[in-house]
């Protein structure tokens, strides 16, 4: 009988923790679901920027803005975008792994590294891994806002601007689906050309103030646009990877309990059968 | 029946406004602009202010306020690009400031930096340590 008190125990222990995982789930699926509606929301304003931005880079071709031009790259700058927490499977790290094998090529041609973070467990792990940290953002929440983030976008820009970096990079997870999210590193700057539409009916916009002081504050936006809609598709990769992870711990929690119920019933049963036998073979002797 | 044209307003964490709209006011920074349908292509930055709609076939003004962003227009479209916080050259700066500093006390600081997981682990191991130990003292006693 000694083995059943304990293995009745740990199954308590067990179906504790099973109840808990339960719960992160639920709440992790209802918060993915709040953020994939907002990660529609943000898909408009990119959208109708980047119908503007188009028009004006091809009616204005002799207006270079810096961030339409490409130049030899002598120092990339890289913005990683991580979560807050961790407890959702292999989010994070997958998407480190492809942001070190991203830097190392770049470091293989002696081109050096600016970064800048957003999320607590990126600002861990390139703590540990080092690298010249610029900037980061921490504990953006699961509704981040983009005022958090103007700050550290602005200290890319600025360097882009001054020519301290030549590239930039925004590392980030994509909402494939709730099973599947994929980490990506897209180039942010110089802003690529977009389609080659021509400009059929030749017609311009008005400025005020002028051409270049607008195409300086839409550029901007558009990138600060970019890596917010990026964070907040960040928001629902996490929340749906840790729906995934805490369906398979609750599921691994069934099956222990299970496997113990059963060694605890063996237990009962063999100790039952030893009383009984016990029992029989003391009265047999009177 | 009243001339009308398309009106979004959008900021970059959300849309709020979509609709058709006989007229529309807006602070532009040159000055007050008041848009009807079409009027001819013009792009100019805004100021923190309030933008004004009258939606089809109602008197009434409805409000929305920006604080600050770009207006596009075309003749029969018209889009509101709302910024989401009062920018300024100033409050920008302070702001990159900001992460900058974080960064630098984050390397900095490493004590304040607790990582509770390596911390549980650390903790675990030193328990485990220990009761061993016990086990070790508890025979040698026996």
């Amino acid at each position: 009988m000694a083995g059943a008190k304990e293995i009745r125990t740990q199954i308590k222990s067990i179906q504790n923790t099973q109840k808990i995982t339960k719960a992160m789930e639920m709440v992790a699926a209802s918060k993915m679901r709040r953020a994939q509606d907002r990660m529609a929301a943000t898909k408009p304003y990119a959208e109708k920027m980047r119908n503007v931005i188009g028009h004006l880079a091809m009616a204005h071709p002799e207006y270079k803005h810096p961030f339409l031009i490409e130049r030899e790259a002598k120092r990339v700058g890289f913005i990683i975008v991580s979560s807050d927490r961790g407890l959702c499977g292999g989010l994070n790290i997958n998407l480190f792994k492809q942001a070190v094998l991203a830097m190392k090529e770049w470091q293989q041609k002696g081109v050096e590294i600016d970064l800048v973070l957003i999320g607590q467990k990126a600002s861990q792990f390139f703590k540990r891994m080092g690298g010249n940290v610029l900037g980061q953002v921490t504990h953006l929440g699961d509704r981040p806002h983009l005022s958090d983030l103007i700050g550290s976008v602005k200290v890319m820009l600025d360097g882009y601007t001054e020519g301290r970096i030549d590239r930039l990079f925004l590392v980030e997870n994509e909402f494939v689906n709730t099973m599947t999210q994929k980490p990506r590193v897209s180039t942010l700057l110089p802003i690529a050309a977009s389609g080659e539409e021509e400009l059929k009916h030749h017609w311009d916009y008005i400025y005020e103030p002028d051409a270049q002081d607008v195409l300086d504050g839409l550029l901007m936006r558009y990138v600060e646009s970019q890596v917010y809609q990026s964070v907040v598709e960040n928001v629902a990769c996490e929340m749906a990877a840790r729906m995934i992870a805490m369906k398979s711990a609750t599921d691994n929690a069934g099956e222990l309990i299970g496997d113990l119920k059963l060694v605890y019933n063996k237990a009962r049963q063999a100790a039952i059968t030893q009383e009984i036998s016990e029992i029989v073979s003391g009265a047999a002797a009177v | 029946m009243a001339m009308t044209m398309h009106v979004d307003i959008v900021s970059a964490e959300e849309s709020i406004f979509s609709g058709t709209v006989e007229e529309l006011y807006a602070p532009g920074e040159m000055g007050e602009l008041g848009i009807f349908p079409r009027h001819t292509q013009l792009v100019t930055r805004l100021k923190p202010g309030e933008v004004r709609v009258k939606r089809e076939g109602q008197s009434e003004l409805e409000l929305y306020f920006v604080s600050g962003g770009i207006l596009e227009v075309q003749p029969h479209v018209v889009t509101v690009l709302a910024d989401t916080a009062v920018r300024a050259k100033d409050l920008d700066e302070a702001a990159a400031l900001e992460a900058k500093k974080q960064a630098e006390e984050a390397l900095a600081d490493k004590k304040a930096d607790f990582d509770y997981a390596k911390a549980q682990t650390e903790l675990a191991e030193a328990v485990a340590q220990l009761r061993t130990i016990q086990k070790i003292r508890k025979q040698g006693g026996q």
